[in-house]
C-alpha cells in the first residue's frame, strides 16, 4: 500500500487511523495535503548502512540503534519500545541505543513506521507488535546472512546477545561483522514473535536509556536549542478566547535592545523577535497592544456552570452506555439516591513551557520542536509554510512534559508563521508562563448527576449517569463527532469492550452526555475524561454504600462479581492495604477502582484530617494490571507520577474564567503538590497476560476518589465539587 | 564588560543590569541545563547555587551578583556527573521527562552541604521544587542513597 501514490489514500488512511481509535483516547486527525510530492522524495531516498530494517540499524561495532516512533517525554516509552524490539532481535541490552526517524522519513517511506502519536497511553499497548516482529525480522536476517556465509543451514544456528553461533563447528560472528549482509536481504514474512514467558529484556525492570543526560543538564530540550543566526521570540495571543488583535504600536518598542522585529502573527496575536529571549519578552511586556476582544467577553465560571447545570435535565442527551431501561426501573425503586458532581477546568502545565524552533525558506522549512505527534507537526509545517511537504521537516526533540498538551501544534504553527517573516532566519519561539497558563488546551469541564435505584434489599438495580459539558472531540477533532456521540465522553463507563468498561453489574444503566461546550479550547489532559468519571462513579459507590450502611468493598465486591479482572485488582489492593484490619488511630481509607486505556487499576488512599480541617494523605497502595507489563520498574515510576498529577488537579487546580479569559496565570495561582504533601506509595504490578494495556495514564483517575472517599471516611463530608481547596475539613 | 565567576571561570556577558541571572546564564554562557519553569520563583527549575546557596535565578537580577561571588549550575556541580546525588539518581532512575531535576539536584546538594543525613522534615523543607511528572518519592530516596554513599565514603 502507498500512502504516497494517491492524496485521496493518504488522507483516508491518516483519518482511518482516527476512526479506527475513537474508543481510545488521542485521536489522531490530520492530513498532509500533497503527497505526490512525496513519492519524489521516497524514490530519491536510500536507506543508511547497517539498517536492517526500518527498526534496526546495526553499526560495524555492534551498536544497535533501535528507531522510536513515539516520543519521550518522561513516560519511558523510549526506553520499553527499545526492550521489545531488543528483546527479539537477540541483541546484548548493553550495546542499544535510539533514535527518532523524523515524520518527513515516515512520509517518505510510506508509513514504515506507522503511528507517530504519543498520547492515550498507546505508545506500547498499540505498537507491540510490530516493533517486536521488527526486531525479530532483523535477528532473522542477521542469522541468514551468518549461515549464509558459513555455507550451514539456518536451522543450525542459533543467536544470543548480539553473537550467532553455530555449534556444531564451533564458529561464531557479530551481529556487526554480518550487518551489511543482512541488509541486503529479503525481508522475513513469516515472523514469529516469542512467548512473553520467555523474555529476558522485555518484562524486566531495566534502567531508563534516557538518564544520564538528565543529571548533568547536557539533555537538550526544545527551549535550549541553538545554532548560528538564532534568533528569539516571545509571543502573545489574544488572552480572551476568540478574540484578535486591533493594532499594536511597534515604535515603541523597536530601539530597545537587541529587538529586530514586531511581527503580526495570524489575526489573534504579535510576537516580538529579539537576539536573546529575555529582551523580546522584555519588549513584548512594553509593546502598547490593542485587542478585539471578541464575542466571548462575557464568559465567566459562573455563566459556563448555569449552562452546564441546565444540561443534567436537558432532553438533548446522547446515550453512550445503556443496558435495560434506568428511567423506567428508578420509577419503580424501593429507593433512589442521588447526587451532583463537577469538575473543573485544568491546564496540563508542563514544566517546559511551548516553544518550537522554526527556519523558513521559499525553498525549505524545518521545524525543530517537543511534540507527541510528528506527524502532526509536520502537517501544520507544512500548512503553515505554505511549501509543499517534501519541502518541509520536522525535527522531534525531547520532550520537558507533555500529558496531552504536545499532541496539539499551535505553537508549531505560530513559529511558522513567525519564520515566515525573517526569511532564512531560524526562530526560536518561546511562550511565557503566563502565555501557557492563558493559551491551554484545558481539561474538559463537565458536572453530572447521578441517580440510583435500590430495591427493598439494597440492591443497585438501576443507574441514570447525566454528563453534562464539554466534548474534547467537538474541540480537536469534530470530524470524529458520529450523531453528536463523543464515544470519549464516556472513558471507564462504557457498557463493555477491552478499552475502558465499567466495573460493575447494574441491571438497568444509563449513561448518557448533554454536550454543553464553552468557548475554552479542550484537550486531551492526561487520564482524559476517565479523571472526572471515576471521581463521579467512585465517590457516588461510596455514598450508596453510606447511605446503605454497607461497607464500601463488599458492595463494591457484590457488584463486580461479573467482573473479574476490576475485581482482582481491587482485592489486591484490599489485601495489601489490609482492609479487614482497622487503620492506625486517626488514620481513614477509601477505595476506588476504575478501567481505562486498556488497563484495569485500583487503590485505596490512608488519610487523616486534624480537628483543624488540614489534610494528610499518609499512603496510598495501587494495583494495575495492564495484561503486560515491559518495565515493572518504570510502571511504578508512572503509578506513582500519575498519583502526583492526579492529585495536585484534586486538592489545588482549577482554570476559571472571568471576562472570557483564564484568571491563573503561574505557579502561585495553579499549584502543584509538592514533596512534603506526597503520600507513600504502594504499588503492585500484575500484569494477567492475554492483553496489552495502558499505563501513563489509567492509574491517574482512582487517586482522586479513593483520597475523597478517605476524607468521607475521615470527616463525613462528601466532596462533589473539586479543587478540594475550596473546601473547610474544619471539624463542624 | 560585566563580569560573573560561573563553574570556577570568569565569563563576561552582554545583558540590561535587571536581566534575570537565570537568562544570562541560558542565553550569554549557553549554559542551558538551568531551566526556565515560571519566571516568577514558585517552580524552582531555575536553581543555582551563589556562594553554596542555593538561589532561584529567575528572579534574580543579574546586577545584584557581583564578580567575586561564586555562581555554580548544574553543569558545574561535580565534573563527570560524580556528585553522590548524581549517582543515587541514575542508580534510581529518578528522572522522567527531567525537565526540573537540574533544579532539584541543585537544591538536594545545598541540602545535603549543610545536613549530611538530612531528616525526612528537613527534605520537605528544603525540596520545594515543582515536579510535574510526579518524581518526589523517589528524588526523596535518592537524596537518602546519597547521604549514606557518603557518610561511607
Amino acid at each position: 500500500m502507498s500512502a504516497a501514490a494517491s492524496p485521496r489514500v493518504s488522507r483516508r488512511r491518516f483519518l482511518g487511523a482516527s476512526a479506527a481509535t475513537t474508543a481510545g483516547a488521542l485521536v489522531v486527525g490530520f492530513h498532509i495535503p500533497d503527497s505526490p510530492l512525496v513519492a519524489k522524495a521516497a524514490a530519491q531516498g536510500s536507506s543508511p548502512a547497517g539498517e536492517i530494517n526500518a527498526w534496526v540499524l546495526i553499526k560495524p561495532d555492534d551498536t544497535v540503534v533501535v528507531r522510536i516512533a513515539r516520543s519521550e517525554m518522561g513516560q519511558g516509552t523510549l526506553t520499553g519500545l527499545a526492550q521489545l524490539v531488543a528483546e527479539e532481535l537477540e541483541c546484548d541490552w548493553a550495546k542499544v541505543t535510539t533514535e527518532y526517524p523524523t515524520p518527513g522519513q515516515n512520509v517518505a517511506r510510506n508509513r514504515v513506521w506507522q503511528n507517530f502519536s504519543t498520547g492515550g497511553s498507546r505508545g506500547v499497548r498499540e505498537s507491540h507488535d510490530y516493533v517486536r516482529k521488527g526486531g525479530a525480522a532483523a535477528r532473522m536476517m542477521l542469522v541468514q546472512a551468518a549461515a549464509t556465509g558459513w555455507s550451514v543451514p539456518v536451522a543450525e544456528c542459533t543467536a544470543s546477545q548480539s553473537v550467532i553461533t553455530h555449534a556444531k563447528s564451533g564458529r561464531s560472528v557479530r551481529y556487526g561483522q554480518v550487518a551489511e549482509a543482512a541488509s541486503k536481504l529479503t525481508a522475513p514474512t513469516d515472523v514469529p514473535l516469542k512467548d512473553p514467558k520467555n523474555w529476558k529484556i522485555a518484562g524486566k525492570p531495566v534502567k531508563r536509556l534516557d538518564t544520564s543526560h538528565k543529571v548533568d543538564g547536557s539533555q537538550i530540550y526544545g527551549m535550549d536549542l541553538t545554532m548560528p543566526g538564532l534568533l528569539n521570540a516571545a509571543i502573545k495571543d489574544c488572552p480572551v478566547f476568540g478574540g484578535k488583535i486591533k493594532s499594536f504600536d511597534a515604535a515603541a518598542v523597536t530601539s530597545r535592545p537587541g529587538v529586530k522585529k514586531v511581527v503580526k502573527v495570524g489575526d489573534s496575536a504579535v510576537a516580538v523577535v529579539a537576539d536573546t529571549w529575555w529582551r523580546a519578552k522584555s519588549a513584548l511586556d512594553a509593546l502598547p497592544i490593542e485587542w478585539d476582544e471578541g464575542p466571548n467577553v462575557n464568559v465567566s465560571s459562573a455563566t459556563v456552570a448555569a449552562t452546564l447545570k441546565a444540561g443534567l435535565t436537558a432532553d438533548d442527551a446522547v446515550a453512550g452506555a445503556k443496558i435495560g431501561d434506568a428511567r423506567a426501573a428508578l420509577g419503580q425503586a424501593a429507593r433512589t439516591i442521588e447526587a451532583v458532581y463537577s469538575y473543573p477546568h485544568q491546564n496540563h502545565a508542563c514544566m517546559e513551557v511551548m516553544n518550537a524552533t522554526a527556519r523558513w525558506t521559499s525553498e525549505r522549512c524545518e521545524v525543530w520542536c517537543p511534540t507527541q505527534n510528528g506527524e502532526a507537526a509536520f502537517a501544520a509545517t507544512v500548512e503553515a509554510s505554505g511549501l509543499p511537504s517534501a519541502k518541509c521537516e520536522v525535527y522531534k526533540i525531547h520532550l520537558g512534559g507533555g500529558f496531552g498538551r504536545r499532541g496539539m501544534t499551535d505553537y508549531v504553527r505560530q513559529a511558522v508563521e513567525i519564520a515566515k517573516q525573517l526569511p532564512g532566519t531560524p526562530i526560536k519561539l518561546i511562550w511565557s508562563r503566563e502565555e501557557d497558563m492563558l493559551h491551554g488546551r484545558y481539561h474538559p469541564v463537565t458536572q453530572c448527576r447521578l441517580v440510583a435505584g435500590l430495591d427493598k434489599d439494597n440492591n443497585v438495580n438501576a443507574l441514570h449517569m447525566r454528563i453534562s459539558g464539554q466534548s474534547i472531540l467537538a474541540g480537536v477533532f469534530p470530524q470524529n463527532i458520529r450523531n453528536g456521540l463523543d464515544p470519549v465522553v464516556f472513558q471507564g463507563l462504557n457498557a463493555s469492550g477491552a478499552e475502558a468498561a465499567i466495573g460493575y453489574t447494574v441491571p438497568n444503566l444509563l449513561v448518557d452526555h448533554a454536550m454543553r461546550n464553552p468557548p475554552v479550547p479542550p484537550g486531551f489532559w492526561r487520564g482524559v475524561n476517565l479523571n472526572h468519571n471515576a471521581i463521579y462513579l467512585e465517590c457516588f459507590i461510596d455514598e450508596i454504600a453510606a447511605a446503605t450502611k454497607q461497607d464500601p468493598l463488599a458492595l463494591r465486591r457484590k457488584m463486580m462479581a461479573s467482573h473479574p479482572k476490576h475485581l482482582a485488582v481491587l482485592n489486591e489492593v484490599a489485601a495489601k492495604v489490609g482492609w479487614d484490619t482497622p487503620p492506625p488511630q486517626g488514620v481513614y481509607r477509601g477505595l476506588a477502582q476504575t478501567m481505562g486505556f486498556g488497563s484495569y487499576v485500583a487503590a485505596c488512599a490512608e488519610v487523616s484530617v486534624s480537628d483543624a480541617g488540614e489534610l494528610k494523605i499518609h499512603r496510598i497502595v495501587a494495583s494495575t494490571d495492564c495484561g503486560h507489563a515491559v518495565n515493572p520498574q518504570q510502571i511504578e515510576a508512572q503509578v506513582e507520577g500519575s498519583f502526583v498529577y492526579g492529585l495536585s488537579a484534586m486538592l489545588y487546580q482549577e482554570c476559571t474564567v472571568k471576562g472570557g479569559r483564564i484568571e491563573q496565570t503561574n505557579f502561585d495561582t495553579y499549584p502543584v503538590l509538592l514533596m512534603k504533601d506526597m503520600p507513600k506509595v504502594e504499588t503492585t504490578v500484575k500484569p494477567s497476560g492475554g492483553f496489552w494495556g495502558g499505563v501513563g495514564e489509567p492509574t491517574i483517575a482512582v487517586a482522586a476518589p479513593a483520597v475523597l472517599n478517605a476524607i468521607f471516611a475521615a470527616t463525613g463530608k462528601r466532596i462533589r465539587d473539586l479543587p478540594l481547596k475550596h473546601h473547610s475539613l474544619k471539624k463542624a | 564588560m560585566p563580569r560573573l565567576n560561573v563553574n570556577g571561570k570568569e565569563r563576561d556577558f552582554d545583558a540590561e543590569p535587571e536581566t534575570p541571572l537565570l537568562w544570562v546564564l541560558r542565553e550569554q554562557l549557553n549554559l542551558t541545563g538551568t531551566k526556565y519553569g515560571c519566571g516568577v520563583a514558585q517552580c524552582g527549575a531555575c536553581t543555582v547555587h551563589i556562594d553554596g546557596e542555593p538561589v532561584r535565578s529567575c528572579v534574580r537580577p543579574v546586577s545584584t551578583v557581583n564578580a567575586n561571588q561564586k555562581i555554580t549550575t548544574i553543569e558545574g556541580l561535580a565534573p563527570n556527573a560524580s556528585h553522590a546525588l548524581q549517582k543515587a539518581w541514575v542508580e534510581l532512575d529518578v528522572p522522567q521527562c527531567g525537565f526540573c531535576q537540574s533544579g532539584m539536584l541543585m537544591a538536594a546538594a545545598a541540602l545535603l552541604r549543610k545536613k549530611p543525613s538530612p531528616t525526612d522534615a528537613d527534605i520537605d523543607e528544603a525540596m520545594t521544587n515543582i515536579c510535574r511528572c510526579g518524581t518526589y518519592n523517589r528524588v526523596r530516596a535518592a537524596i537518602k542513597v546519597a547521604a549514606k554513599a557518603r557518610s561511607a565514603a
